[in-house]
């Protein structure tokens, strides 16, 4: 278990209490598939004494997201969508958050504002593979947007998933909305919110931390970082002088922490930690979590997999095996299974309408009334 | 008789009696201010922001996408250009999720020129905001309609921009608010904060009622024959008062006031200029990329045939800022001998 670092300034010495698995929160935060970090884990209590169910739900949450993520690059590079971006190499941290959500629709429930690598959380809370490709896809059938956006913008109000916007961060301070909300609502729910290392450099970063933060009004907020170490091409050294941007949290009195996003086992229990933590005091926490960006930043720049980085499933799933979790055999057949229910959704999903031209000027406002002025 | 920002204040009272708002916030809205304005006081939802134009803008949209009504405060127009994503966002959400997140949430902002606020306190929002596409935007000139627009803002599912000229907020209407009392020390002394010793003061709110003025509807301020005049907010006293003029001269000039920049009352355009013949858009934005000229293009289109004269836009020059001294205010936005000059030179006017 990492340690806080509530606001104990401080790079170094943070980076100190994080556990011998986290990545070195260097600088360089690239995460590299490293000798220490895929080492197997042979043991069962090496799995921080969760249950074997718990586990080989992640594994196989894990595989599923994965493997739709590779249907979608197949989907884009066969021409059958216009682009794509995703989360693959997320896995550890997107299911862990997805696992651990309180589900569910009205301000009882968590909010997550997720931004457009969380195909881990969104399979983890449920989402259905073939919601994905019809969003990739742009089928009227896409319950998300009915085709209008871009892949892995996913809205699910059912669920308390706001609609993931093309703007970077500004997901930040909205978050900020909803959990005042449900600090009013009293429910001990809470509002989630991730995003990306270099977005935090807008300033709508800074929003949320000091309206999350205000003395005596704080809010309940889980405000978290996945760190893959680029925007675009931007490497983490080219925007930051801080040491961790979890340090910055700790500026505001805000609870905070880094920790290794590749394994689904610090993952879970951190986050599980500190969603009590929030949902006890109405305060909020900050986690900053060292990712593998596996295949790229999107399509834009090839989307092709980079086998040198850390890969969490993989590696999850050797653990699970040495371990004797995890018959290898079974293992096997879960992502033959996912395989086969990808192809027959990008199938289906391939039958579907599309959005008809008329269809531009609904819901530009509620029930469709009329927007258009030449019929004023 | 209220003024303007008396009348405000009541609505958002009405409406977190009445109508479910539960956060009325921004900076500076909250006590002991009550706004810079004091359109706020003494409300019981209202509370200070951060000094956070960004911040407020997402809150209101995280307030509202969590069920909950509020209206949100961006203390002068001029500030609220660092908000122009989080707008556009606002007003896509619902088309961007097919219809499914609807955010009921009312900015409120002051704007424009009037009160020799200088470079960045006289700006006009009115075109830009014409261009938020998902949002309502409405404009009042009076009390009454000031209180009507608001109940209907806040009724509204979608999210509505209230712009509120501050060169209006002490003006005073003609027209009582329902429930309002007939005497304005009485209303004073019910709802306006003493200057001096008011620790612990309340406000007794009068019995007010519903009233609503429908989003999207104009209001004929002044009948005629000859010319219409289609203007919002504080230009609509500067044409009223030239009509009542040109009337001695037989001059007759139909004011309209749109009070709703978007949707906006064509069908009111529409019949007064064919009635009239000739046209004069008047605002104080810039002329550049105006909206009066939306509505002029839209004039020449479907009432070529019917027009006595070529529409004309009468608006604020294109300068990058307005000027403090008198002299530099008064040469920048319309004046009274403006609109009567621009008044006399379309009906002069022969095909
Ligand atoms: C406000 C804004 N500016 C620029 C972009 C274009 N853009 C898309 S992704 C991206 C990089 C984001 O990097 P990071 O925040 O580290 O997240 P990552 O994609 O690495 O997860 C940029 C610049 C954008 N979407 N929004």
């Amino acid at each position: 278990m990492s340690k806080k670092t509530t606001v104990k300034a401080g790079g170094k010495a943070a980076a100190g209490k994080t556990t011998k698995k986290a990545a070195k929160p260097a600088a360089k935060s690239t995460v590299k598939a490293s000798k220490k970090a895929t080492a197997p884990a042979k043991k069962k209590q090496s799995f921080g004494g969760l249950s074997e169910e718990i586990l080989l739900r992640m594994h196989n949450l894990m595989v599923k997201s994965r493997v739709l993520e590779e249907r979608l690059i197949k989907i884009y590079k066969a021409g059958e969508a216009y682009f794509w971006i995703g989360g693959p190499g997320e896995e550890a941290w997107g299911v862990a958050l997805g696992m651990l959500a309180r589900k569910g629709s009205g301000p009882e429930n968590d909010w997550l504002h997720l931004h457009y690598r969380c195909t881990p959380t969104m399979v983890a809370l449920g989402m259905d593979m073939i919601d994905s490709i019809r969003l990739m896809m742009n089928r009227a059938t896409d319950p998300s947007t009915g085709g209008r956006n871009f892949s892995s913008h996913y809205c699910f109000p059912q669920w308390n998933v706001a609609p993931v916007t093309s703007p970077l961060e500004v997901q930040y301070p909205i978050a900020c909305g909803t959990a005042h909300v449900q600090k009013r609502a009293g429910k001990g729910a809470i509002s989630i919110v991730t995003g990306g290392d270099a977005g935090t450099a807008e300033g709508d970063f800074a929003s949320c931390l000091i309206l999350a933060s205000r003395k005596g009004q704080e809010l309940p907020m889980l405000i978290t970082v996945q760190n893959n170490g680029y925007g675009i091409s931007t490497p983490y050294e080219g925007q930051h002088g801080e040491t961790n941007i979890a340090d910055r949290a700790a500026a505001f009195n805000i609870r905070s922490r880094v920790i290794n996003g590749n394994d689904p086992i610090e993952t879970y229990l951190a986050l599980k930690e500190e969603m009590e933590y929030i949902r006890k005091t109405g305060k909020p926490s900050f986690i900053e979590a060292k990712v593998t960006r596996l295949y790229g930043h999107s399509s834009a720049d090839g989307a092709n997999k980079k086998p040198h980085l850390f890969d969490p499933v993989l590696t999850f799933e050797k653990n699970l095996i040495d371990a004797g979790i995890l018959d290898a055999k079974a293992a096997k057949k879960i992502w033959e299974n996912y395989e086969a229910e990808g192809v027959s959704a990008q199938e289906q999903a391939r039958q579907e309408p599309v959005p008809t031209p008329e269809s531009v000027w609904d819901h530009v406002y509620v029930n469709s009334e009329n927007a258009d002025w030449r019929k004023f | 008789m209220a003024s303007i920002a008396q009348a405000i204040r009541m609505a958002l009272h009405y409406g977190e009696a009445n109508m479910g708002v539960k956060d009325i916030f921004g900076q500076d809205v909250g006590a002991p201010l009550g706004g810079v304005f004091t359109a706020t006081q003494g409300l019981e939802t209202a509370w200070n922001s951060t000094l956070d134009e960004r911040g407020i803008i997402s809150m209101a949209m995280g307030i509202a996408m969590g069920g909950d009504r509020c209206v949100a405060e961006i203390q002068f127009a001029d500030y609220i250009f660092n908000t122009i994503d989080l707008l556009k966002i606002a007003g896509n959400t619902l088309w961007c999720t097919n219809g499914q997140i609807q955010l009921p949430m009312v900015v409120m902002t002051p704007v424009g020129a009037g009160i020799f606020g200088s470079v960045y306190h006289s700006h006009s929002f009115d075109a830009w905001a014409s261009r938020l596409q998902g949002w309502k935007i409405v404009m009042p000139s009076n009390p009454l309609d000031a209180y009507g627009l608001m109940l209907s803002a806040i009724e509204d599912p979608n999210p509505v921009l209230y712009l509120k000229s501050k060169a209006l907020m002490r003006h005073k209407g003609d027209e009582l608010i329902p429930g309002e009392p007939a005497d304005e020390k009485e209303l004073k002394a019910m709802i306006d904060k003493p200057v001096q010793n008011s620790e612990g003061w309340k406000p007794r709110w009068p019995e007010l009622e519903k009233y609503m003025v429908p989003i999207g509807k104009g209001k004929i301020t002044h009948a005629g024959e000859h010319i219409t005049v289609v203007t919002y907010s504080r230009m609509v006293h500067l044409c009223d008062e030239v009509a009542v003029k040109l009337a001695e001269e037989g001059i007759s000039v139909e004011v309209i006031d749109l009070r709703s920049i978007y949707p906006y009352d064509w069908p009111m355009i529409k019949a007064s200029i064919e009635k009239t013949g000739r046209v004069l858009f008047v605002n104080e934005d810039t002329e550049v990329t105006n909206f009066g000229e939306h509505l002029a293009y839209r004039a020449t289109q479907e009432c070529f045939y019917q027009l006595m004269a070529r529409p004309r836009v009468l608006a604020g020059k294109n300068l990058p800022g307005i000027g403090l001294h008198p002299n530099l205010e008064k040469n920048s936005v319309p004046q009274i001998h403006d609109i009567e000059l621009a008044i006399r030179e379309v009906v002069a006017e022969v095909p």
